[in-house]
């Protein structure tokens, strides 16, 4: 469990940085966000949800049954999109409302 | 390394939940015209209080709420019978009777909570209603940067509470990128550093070693450090083991309670009515049915609709993503039901009862020290609502605090002056103690050992000998003594490590905290000659529940370097009031 960046996209704003529970990214010298401790991820994806690129992704380790998906999250009029880049080239999204409460 | 010295009046370790929550409630007090305003107050967070700690991916209900036609006193029969006896009426009586009054103050914060259509919120089960809680951390955050006198200082780790003749007046900590360390002076300290995950040693080991349910940011700390300088601590025994959603160690509450979904075995039997119904029996049964032979374990959701299952993968995203991303990856939970599984053991008093003994105002037993939220013990059940209903509990006490300590000064020293300073000074030499130990991390030359390394024999000791996952959770008392060896065994090794960074001091002070945690759990286990609550306390010594001995609280307290076990009556049936005896 664990998260990638991309630098080629990454501004190095730090917001990814500022935000982790873990303090577990950093930004090397050429402003670019880089996972030091990779394995201390918690996934708590907040890291995703700050990135104004969405230069990060989320993917599940394959000792938890990871199979090779990306994950991150957009804007898009008002709602949460989450977007699930499968490891057979096919994309699901999810959109959540954020003004509306969990069913379950 | 630079030295910053600060003076601040309210001093509050860890900016989550209730640690929030207590500086937004404090500020308003100040703003009140009967108090002395222009107090200061100051949040030091390790990470960053916008997504730290337990909030950081969201919760999807609160678990604790009065819903219609019920009462608080209800609340607390329920926490009572789930603990089997051994909780503090008074702290669950005064967090039940302001649940609905937090909750309606997080709504105009801009929680979204599900209502509906006459404008009423829709329960989940008897005690629980549904929100969309993905951004209530930033919530939170948010109201703190508006609230009055308020500082936060985010990404600087305490190491330690500056104690004299048991009173606190301070702490000690560093930033763990700039460089900075603080000696930060104070009239009243407010500890909210959550609980200890990684004592145990994982469901998953390897690669995803922190896809734990319980942050395993959150080192105990706070039970550390009041450990460390004599506070007494209660119920270190009853460990909270959850019941997970097998690899991402999601929640299962909202599978249980959302779409009914009943514990299962691999013959497609519901076992949850064999064992019985509170938190530790159904992680118990799951145990039993595995051990027999009858495992794995599910929640059966197979032949949900294609509208619940939508609902799901949503209220997961808002809570749990990684569980969403697995079915999404793995088949969805209308087709394959929801493997359980126990986790490891984690020491959390706002689930069990583990923590600082306090009184009802949440006064510790270190004078001018008061605990809010997971770190302080005797009231499970607690969850969200009841971490802020604690952090507020324990800022109205520390502001009452302080007034009441001024009083006495000025009564002392009759001069008619806000401003007068009663704060210890901290002296230069305690700064310098422990500048010399960080520098000493930071100057060792790298060994054969890590902080990751010792971490990792710790949870292997804890697992094998003090009732992990390995054993079922069960131990013996000839195991305890092995565990509390190899605990000491480890600590005196920690002196060696060797540090590259401040960020790589903190690892190693993690590490310590939670071996001092260790001792402590250890000694607890030990001590409690019964089994009153399957799993979380498993004694093979002693199988039964003894109602004559042990219808106790099990207290401890560091003297001289050994940790001493006190055995304390219960507080009296429908007591509203405890109070320390000084
Ligand atoms: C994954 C998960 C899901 C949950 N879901 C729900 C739910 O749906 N409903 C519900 O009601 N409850 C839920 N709970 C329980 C609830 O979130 C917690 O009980 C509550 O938030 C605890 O609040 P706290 O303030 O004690 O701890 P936290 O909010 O964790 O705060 C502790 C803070 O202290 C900081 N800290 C720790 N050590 C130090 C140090 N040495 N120096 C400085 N800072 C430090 C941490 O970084 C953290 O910010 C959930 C808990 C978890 C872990
Ligand atoms: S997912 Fe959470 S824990 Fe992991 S790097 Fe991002 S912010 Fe940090
Ligand atoms: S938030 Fe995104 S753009 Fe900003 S530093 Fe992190 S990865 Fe780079």
């Amino acid at each position: 469990m664990s998260i990638s960046i991309d630098q080629s996209i990454c501004i190095g704003c730090g917001k990814c940085h500022d935000v982790c529970p873990g303090t577990l990214i950093k930004i090397n010298e050429q402003r670019k966000a880089f996972i030091k401790y990779p394995k201390d991820c918690w996934g708590c994806t907040s890291c995703i949800k700050e990135c104004p690129v969405h230069a990060i992704r989320f993917f599940l380790g394959e000792d938890i049954g990871g199979k090779g998906s990306k994950v991150h999250t957009e804007k898009v009029n008002g709602l949460v999109r989450w977007i699930f880049e499968l490891s057979d080239g096919s994309i699901k999204t999810i959109d959540i409302d954020p003004k509306e409460s969990n069913k379950y | 390394m630079k030295i910053e010295r600060i003076k601040t009046d309210l001093l509050i370790i860890g900016g989550g939940t209730a640690g929030c929550y207590a500086a937004i409630i404090a500020a308003g007090i100040q703003n009140n015209p009967q108090v002395a305003a222009g107090t200061k107050i100051l949040i030091v967070e390790k990470a960053n209080i916008k997504r730290s700690g337990c909030l950081a991916a969201g919760v999807n209900a609160l678990n604790a709420y009065i819903t219609e036609g019920r009462t608080p006193k209800d609340y607390v029969e329920y926490a009572k019978k789930d603990a089997d006896g051994i909780v503090r009426e008074d702290l669950l009586y005064t967090i039940s009777e302001k649940f609905n009054e937090v909750t309606a103050h997080l709504e105009k914060l801009g929680l979204v909570i599900l209502k509906d259509k006459d404008g009423k919120y829709i329960a989940r089960g008897n005690r629980n209603i549904k929100i969309n809680g993905e951004n209530i951390k930033p919530l939170l955050a948010a109201a703190v940067a508006k609230a009055p006198g308020v500082q936060v200082l985010n990404h600087v780790n305490i190491t330690d509470f500056s104690v004299h003749d048991n009173k606190i007046d301070g702490a000690f900590g560093f930033g763990i990128e700039n460089d900075t360390f603080y000696a930060i002076e104070a009239k009243v300290v407010i500890v909210a550093t959550g609980g200890a995950a990684g004592l145990y040693r994982p469901n998953n080991p390897g690669f995803s070693r922190h896809k734990m349910w319980y942050p395993p940011f959150n080192t105990g700390a706070g039970y550390a450090m009041g450990i460390r300088h004599g506070a007494e601590m209660t119920t270190f025994e009853m460990r909270f083991i959850a019941l997970r959603c097998k690899d991402t160690i999601a929640p299962t509450g909202t599978l249980a309670q959302g779409v009914g979904a009943k514990q299962v075995n691999a013959l497609g039997e519901v076992y949850e009515t064999k064992y019985g119904l509170s938190t530790s029996e159904r992680v118990y049964g799951t145990v039993v049915e595995n051990l027999e032979g009858r495992g794995p374990c599910y929640l059966k959701t197979e032949g949900i609709s294609a509208e619940q299952e939508e609902s799901l993968l949503k209220a997961y995203l808002n809570m749990a993503p990684s569980q969403t991303i697995r079915w999404i990856e793995n088949g969805t939970p209308s087709k394959a039901n929801v493997e359980i599984e126990g986790t490891e053991p984690y020491i959390v008093g706002g689930h069990t009862a583990s923590g600082y003994w306090v009184d009802t105002k949440r006064a510790t037993t270190i004078k001018g020290l008061y605990a809010a939220g997971d770190v302080a013990g005797g009231c499970p059940q607690k969850y969200v609502t009841g971490a802020l209903a604690e952090g507020e509990i324990a800022a109205k006490s520390a502001v009452e605090y302080i007034r009441t300590a001024r009083d006495c000064f000025v009564a002392n020293a009759p001069r008619n002056d806000d401003k007068i300073d009663y704060r210890r000074h901290i002296s230069e030499k305690e700064i310098e103690n422990h500048v010399t130990e960080i520098e000493k991390f930071l100057g060792n030359k790298k060994g054969a050992q890590t902080a990751e390394n010792l971490e990792e024999a710790m949870q292997l000791a804890m697992d094998a000998y003090a009732g992990g996952i390995k054993t079922g959770y069960r131990y013996s008392e000839n195991q305890l003594n092995r565990a509390k060896k190899e605990i000491e065994i480890i600590e005196a090794l920690t002196d060696n490590l060797s540090a590259a960074d401040l960020q790589e001091v903190m690892y190693i002070y993690e590490l310590k905290e939670r071996l001092t945690v260790c001792k402590s759990v250890i000694a607890h286990l030990a001590a409690r000659h019964e089994t009153r609550w399957h799993s979380f306390a498993e004694n093979l010594d002693y199988p039964e529940k003894d109602n004559i001995h042990f219808r106790k609280y099990v207290n401890s307290r560091l003297e001289n370097g050994e940790i001493k076990i006190i055995l304390r009556e219960l507080t009296a049936e429908g007591q509203k009031n405890y109070e320390h005896q000084h």
